[in-house]
């Protein structure tokens, strides 16, 4: 081969912009923000716990400011689109092979949401609801 | 059979004289039954015979002819004409150094798939009087779906993650070691799983999912990649939570 081979460079910070399937990408990536970040105000809200009745009140006083409030509505469609888009990428992940046959892909995914339930429920009585 | 003229761009390079890649257009007139790859061919043998380009089956079997079309990674013999509209761009396979015109240099894929060892490393020595090796119909299923891939490297051209960190291994390389990891025949993995199980391996793959979108044989090389990180995973606590799993 004579001459030299071309290489293209992918820019670093914009390829994304390219397709639709990698805005996609970033946007499920990006939904784990919000929730982190609820991580955050719940490990904080332990601390105010440990630290008294005086600080614990001032914790549940912030968490009723209409920021706050915004803040966690946000977080919460974050989080169910973030589950949504992971449990529909289950099937690929977690081949159950029973015999010759797989597991067919709703049966994976219905698993997830079953436990999504279950451990809601048990965080709702646990919580008193 | 009817007639529809279709502009069809090409990005052209000829490394003796081109400092860059460049766009140039075409006439073409194609046939309704006609697919991307036809209409190369046609400007090949009737409008410009110095157009690179590789091809062999015409089948979608030999995973020669992908190209992106449109900015998307395609095998050229499987996309028809009539899904597309009257201009189509057609440009080599994304995050490959290009030859010339739409041919692209596969050297690093051919060595990332050698590194992962993908043939039968028997478990255990076994000489033909000994007979053959079984495997019944499940155990073939297990791996059967990776076995299908046919070297395209389509997955390679979408992979986002590929054209940012080139020293990742990539998606068909690993679905192969995948399939290889599988076959009841094999007793490899703790091989491969030095090169499959590193950063360059399966850690740097974020399930974009890419190439699992764009695989003409649905091996699904994504999927693949997340059973192996599972797999990675669960060797990594039995190595450290119980030392005395280890055979």
């Amino acid at each position: 081969m004579s001459g030299k081979a071309y290489i293209r460079e992918m820019p670093k910070t914009t390829w994304w912009l390219s397709h639709s399937r990698y805005r996609r990408y970033v946007a499920r990536e990006v939904t784990c923000i919000p929730i982190g970040i609820y991580t955050a105000v719940l490990i904080w809200g332990l601390m105010r716990l440990s630290q008294g009745a005086l600080a614990w009140e001032g914790f549940l006083g912030a968490l009723n400011s209409p920021l706050s409030i915004l803040f966690h509505l946000v977080a919460f469609v974050f989080a169910i689109v973030h589950t949504i888009s992971w449990f529909n990428v289950t099937p690929s992940a977690m081949r159950v092979q029973i015999g010759e046959d797989f597991a067919p892909g709703a049966v994976i995914i219905g698993v997830h949401y079953a436990g999504w339930v279950v451990v809601s429920l048990i965080v709702l009585f646990m919580a008193g609801v | 059979m009817s007639e529809r003229q279709v502009e069809v761009e090409i990005l052209r390079y000829d490394p003796e004289t081109d400092q860059a890649p460049k766009l140039q257009s075409y006439s073409v007139p194609c046939q309704e039954e006609w697919v991307v790859l036809d209409a190369i061919t046609y400007i090949k043998d009737h409008i410009d015979t110095t157009v690179s380009f590789r091809w062999s089956c015409h089948m979608a079997v030999c995973g020669s002819c992908g190209m992106m079309v449109n900015g998307e990674p395609a095998l050229s013999c499987k996309s028809f004409l009539r899904d597309y509209p009257d201009k189509i761009r057609i440009e080599p396979l994304a995050h490959f150094p290009i030859v010339r015109d739409l041919v692209v240099q596969l050297d690093d894929f051919m060595e990332k798939l050698n590194r992962v060892k993908p043939y039968i490393i028997p478990k255990e020595k076994k000489s033909v009087s000994d007979g053959q090796h079984k495997q019944s119909p499940a155990q073939l299923k297990a791996f059967n779906q990776y076995t299908l891939c046919i070297n395209c490297t389509l997955c390679y051209a979408a992979c986002p993650q590929y054209g940012l960190v080139p020293d990742f291994i990539g998606p068909a390389a690993m679905a192969l070691a995948h399939r290889y990891n599988l076959d009841s025949r094999d007793g490899g993995r703790d091989q491969r799983q030095e090169v499959v199980a590193t950063d360059e391996g399966v850690w740097e793959c974020s399930f974009v999912g890419a190439c699992s979108d764009v695989c003409p044989k649905q091996v699904d090389p994504a999927g693949a990649i997340q059973q192996m990180k599972i797999a990675s995973t669960v060797d990594w606590y039995k190595e450290h939570l119980m030392p005395w799993s280890k055979p």
